[in-house]
């Protein structure tokens, strides 16, 4: 039981794919502008990592080592088919705003690298699993920055206004950086900053 | 000069690392040096230059609407394949970076050597699928598909070669250790992308 957990709930802070395996880093990052971006592109992941982790999980042992690079990337295009169609077909001003970033989950390194790093290796629900985890991990430092640049940079959270009229009339300004893409570098960066100081294992000695 | 336009527009306007955060793994992952940051870089360069022109070619002649009509005939005039193209750009991908490693491998293995192992990494860089999608959605021709490919991989290169030579320097300074390694390497792409962003609005 506790394996399972562990599953679960490492990536989500001691092995998060973002700020300690560095996977992932590429597409999401110019889509965290507000919350509900971040959390339609989490979800999306988890549901790729997750799926395509299963799948490759149970064909590992019928997938010839030398194609295997293409034998994933066809079984992630097809998931993120799958996603891109729904999107367009459901949410479609958001799939508008996401736009190609959307596709480039394909090239999303989490999936690739868990399905290299675990689902090569181990059995379908451990997979899952290990999918679900870190597709989460990845879902929860998006969410953060969305919230932090949707916060200071509209001054809203979810689309409402939280930061009240008065101390706008006081010369609060909505900070500028927040708006543009670059911020959640500086953020990222800044939650590694905080994460490794609390946990000094994860110090780069180098 | 629209060709000079779009070169320096995907170049430094909207750099793919810097400005739309594509192919960070590798950017991150593989700027320690300068020396391996020059052979990624040059690779990158190569694999955008040959794979967005094949793309536009298979979105023009297969998978856009209507494209099958002169192969198949009329009855086909509204068959669209555009919601395959994700699947079959990334094989196309694949398939020219195994291709490229091949030829390169045979012609000169000396080049080879050099960047041996990081071609096959760059089948799953962000930047390459970027660059197809982004070329789609601007709607560019054969001939600017080729120069806005050149330009992108350029722009890479750029700036893998620049954060790895800031990275090199870095190593004497004193950085608080939370922050060493990759808190650091975050920070720098940021200031980097301010930098590149001060670029933003010339028109040539």
């Amino acid at each position: 039981m506790s394996d399972t957990k562990k599953l679960l709930v490492d990536p989500l802070s001691t092995n998060n794919p973002i700020t300690v395996q560095v996977l992932g880093v590429c597409s999401a990052l110019a889509v965290t502008s507000t919350i509900a971006n971040s959390l339609v592109m989490g979800v999306a992941v988890i549901f790729v990592t997750a799926l395509a982790n299963l799948t490759i999980s149970l064909l590992r042992n019928l997938i010839p080592g030398r194609i295997r690079m293409i034998v994933q990337l066809v079984v992630i295009a097809f998931l993120v088919t799958l996603v891109s169609i729904f999107l367009k077909a459901f949410l479609y001003d958001l799939s508008k705003e996401l736009s190609v970033f959307v596709g480039l989950i394909i090239t999303n390194c989490i999936v690739m690298g868990r399905l290299e790093a675990f689902a090569m290796g181990n059995k379908p629900i451990p997979a899952l699993l290990d999918g679900v985890g870190n597709g989460m991990g990845y879902a929860i430092i998006l969410i953060i920055v969305g919230a932090i640049r949707e916060l200071f940079g509209a001054g809203q959270l979810m689309g409402f206004q939280v930061i009240p009229e008065a101390v706008y009339n006081f010369g609060y300004e909505n900070n500028g950086l927040m708006v543009l893409p670059i911020s959640s570098i500086f953020l990222i960066g800044i939650i590694i900053w905080i994460q490794r100081s609390r946990d000094k294992e994860l110090v780069d000695i180098s | 000069m629209e060709f000079v336009n779009i070169f320096v527009k995907s170049a430094f306007l909207e750099n793919m690392v810097l400005i739309y955060f594509l192919g960070m793994c590798s950017f991150l992952a593989v700027s320690k040096s300068v020396k391996t940051a020059v052979g990624l870089g040059a690779a990158v360069i190569f694999v955008l230059a040959i794979t967005a022109p094949i793309n536009w070619c298979v979105r023009e002649f297969l998978l856009k609407e209507g494209a099958l009509a002169p192969i198949l005939g009329d009855a086909y005039a509204e068959v669209s394949l555009e919601f395959l193209g994700l699947i079959i750009y990334i094989a196309v991908i694949a398939t020219m970076v195994q291709l490229v490693e091949m030829i390169i491998e045979k012609y000169s293995p000396a080049l080879y050597m050099s960047l041996g192992i990081f071609l096959p990494l760059i089948t799953v860089n962000c930047s390459i699928l970027g660059g197809t999608l982004f070329m789609i959605t601007k709607e560019y021709g054969f001939s600017e598909s080729i120069v806005y490919g050149m330009g992108s991989g350029f722009g890479f290169f750029l700036a893998i070669v620049g954060i790895a030579a800031i990275r090199e320097k870095l190593k004497y300074s004193d950085v608080p250790a939370p922050l060493r390694g990759l808190g650091m390497a975050f920070i720098l792409t940021g200031l980097m992308g301010l930098g590149f962003m001060g670029l933003m609005g010339i028109k040539l």
